[in-house]
């Protein structure tokens, strides 16, 4: 079992579709095949341990991933946007390694014995002649196809380890082969070193959709890419999908997405009032919420299209939610929420999210398994089922707020905050209380040209919430600390709030 | 007969069709297509090997392929002209499920 057959099958059944395009450039599947098998020349001999990528988004990543493949070896694509120091420091872990890099990129830093470079540009060009199939394709279900390093906004990033089993099972589970029509395009502009990015370069050659790769994520460009390349599918985190829309409503223009079928969105909380404008805006596109994480082979739990609209439609308040929910678990996916003794819960009791499924695969490099006996794994997710399934989550269990014994979950909080005519952005943590152990802090953002008092904004939480999700201190700030993916670090704020009155 | 666990690949011995075990339970079985037993990827075919025209309604890329009480789950890597049997019973074509596209 190995993902490559994923792009032999494509080649093989509709070689002459584009497979991907990024800026003008396009490769078929057949092409794309070729060209994977060439640089999978280079890697062979078993002298390198792991296989490296460092570019943004674009014909390298399908390439060196499938590459990686065909070579046998663990495919570890790295975040660019790290200092020259955190990237020899990753390298030193792969070496020996072969590393596809944009010159620019390797400027930065000083590259660490055992490195071999490969210029990004020579291997995009496929080669005159197909080299034709490695002798024998690697076929261990139990080696190691992506490694994936976290983002480390807690310490050394862990290396989560996925292997060929757990990625194809995920593929194989969620996606028909070839079933794409063969008008249908999938906007990219997540990274190559994160999970959606992977999933995406594997679900679209598996379905037989051309992927459109953006190379830096910016409203503009990817608006312009939408009616440009006749997008039909699309994949945002929400912070893209809030600068999107911030951007339309400074254009005071409709944005114009005339193939646009599906925006699917996922690798954070996406705000409520965020997706409602969403849906208003892109009228007649289905919306898709995936819940996932990067231990899982991305994708776990779906809210479809049809959830959304009837979330939109209903009058009743338990349909009404939903719309911040993240939907049902994959028809090959358990999933459970249980309390600090491991005892599963009932429904709209919050606790701790555990699944289960060929495509978990809860590791890192040197960990060992992370599953228990019975295979579940630890999402350290805090969340909560509705009656009918639905999964609710709450934020990480390392987030929540234990004021005097009760947990507060930042999420409700954010939400209400969020509401506020005034409020651009809020994030809620937890600060020292000698009274309660502690207590609830909110950094927020006032929006241009508005105003708000601390005092306001704890009236208005507590004519939402009970009185002990009241913040009992509030700061405000220009902007609040994110990732590059858009996740609040909240270890920064907690240490910030701390020090403030 | 072989013993056939997932992630094994076959390939037919008077077509084209490969294929990839997805589910099997534990021991062996014959899978056959075309009338003839599939082999591995290293195995030839017997001399005289030849499709049998009772078992040529084909195989197709992609397609998943099930027993009756769909404890086998075979997908199909390669097309071919050969039809997939389990035992001597015919395998049939698994529904698709419809899930939204997530990335």
């Amino acid at each position: 079992m190995n993902v490559a057959m994923l792009l032999d099958m494509a080649a093989d059944a509709f070689g002459q579709r584009i497979a991907v395009t990024c800026e003008h450039r396009s490769l078929t599947y057949a092409q794309l095949r070729s060209a994977a098998r060439a640089a999978a020349l280079q890697l062979g001999a078993g002298r390198f341990a792991h296989a490296a990528l460092l570019d943004t988004n674009g014909l390298t990543a399908p390439i060196a991933l499938f590459a990686s493949a065909y070579a046998g070896l663990p495919y570890a694509p790295l975040n660019y946007r790290l200092t020259g120091a955190e990237l020899e420091e990753l390298l030193r872990r792969l070496a020996p390694a072969w590393l596809l890099a944009r010159p620019e990129f390797l400027a930065r830093l000083k590259v660490p014995a055992g490195i071999e470079c490969a210029e990004a540009g020579r291997v995009i060009a496929p080669p005159a002649a197909d080299p034709g199939p490695p002798p024998e394709l690697p076929s261990d279900p139990g080696a190691v196809a992506i490694q994936l390093f976290t983002s480390g906004t807690s310490g050394t990033p862990k290396a989560a380890l996925l292997r060929h089993e757990h990625v194809m099972s995920y593929i194989l589970g969620t996606v028909e082969f070839g079933a794409a029509a063969e008008d249908e395009a999938a906007l990219v502009a997540v990274p190559p070193y994160h999970i959606a990015g992977i999933s995406a370069v594997l679900s679209s050659t598996y379905s037989g959709r051309r992927l459109v790769m953006l190379p830096s994520f910016e409203p503009a460009a990817w608006l312009q890419l939408l009616h440009e390349q006749a997008i039909t599918h699309a994949f945002v985190v929400p912070t893209m999908l809030v600068r999107i829309m911030e951007y339309l409503a400074q254009q005071h223009a409709p944005a114009r997405f005339p193939a646009l079928r599906a925006i699917a969105y996922g690798g954070g909380r996406m705000p409520r009032p965020v997706i409602e404008r969403a849906l208003a805006s892109f009228a007649g596109v289905d919306f898709t919420n995936a819940y996932g994480l990067t231990e899982t082979s991305a994708t776990v739990c779906l809210l479809s299209p049809a959830d959304h609209r009837a979330a939109v439609q209903s009058e009743d308040p338990h349909v009404r939610r939903r719309l911040g929910s993240v939907g049902k678990p994959l028809p090959t996916v358990e999933l459970e929420v249980r309390d600090a003794a491991g005892r599963a819960l009932a429904a709209e009791e919050p606790g701790l999210v555990f699944v289960r499924g060929a495509q978990v695969a809860g590791e890192y490099r040197g960990s060992g398994s992370l599953l228990d006996a019975q295979g579940w794994f630890a999402t350290q997710d805090r969340g909560w089922l509705d009656a009918h399934g639905y999964l609710f989550l709450e934020g990480r269990a390392d987030d929540v707020i234990v004021r005097g014994g009760e947990n507060i979950s930042p999420g409700e909080i954010e939400e209400v905050l969020l509401r506020h005519p005034a409020v651009a952005d809020a994030a809620v943590v937890a600060v020292p209380s000698e009274q309660w152990g502690e207590a609830v802090g909110a950094a927020v953002v006032v929006r241009a040209g508005a105003a708000a008092t601390a005092e306001e904004l704890q009236r208005w939480v507590h004519g939402h919430l009970r009185s002990s999700r009241v913040p009992e201190r509030v700061v405000f700030r220009r902007e609040l600390p994110y990732n590059e993916m858009g996740k609040v670090l909240r270890r920064i704020l907690r240490e910030q709030l701390k020090g403030e009155p | 007969m072989r013993a056939i666990k997932p992630g094994l690949r076959l390939k037919s011995a008077v077509c084209a069709t490969e294929v990839m075990v997805i589910r099997a339970p534990p021991g062996e079985a014959l899978l056959a297509c075309g009338g003839s037993e599939m082999l591995a990827a290293s195995e030839s075919a017997p001399a005289g090997a030849a499709l049998d025209p009772a078992q040529a309604q084909g195989s197709l890329i992609g397609k998943r392929y099930v027993d009756a009480e769909e404890r086998y789950e075979l997908l199909c890597t390669k097309g071919g002209e050969g039809s997939l049997a389990l035992n001597g019973a015919p395998l049939g074509v698994k529904q698709a499920k419809a899930l939204p596209s997530s990335d």
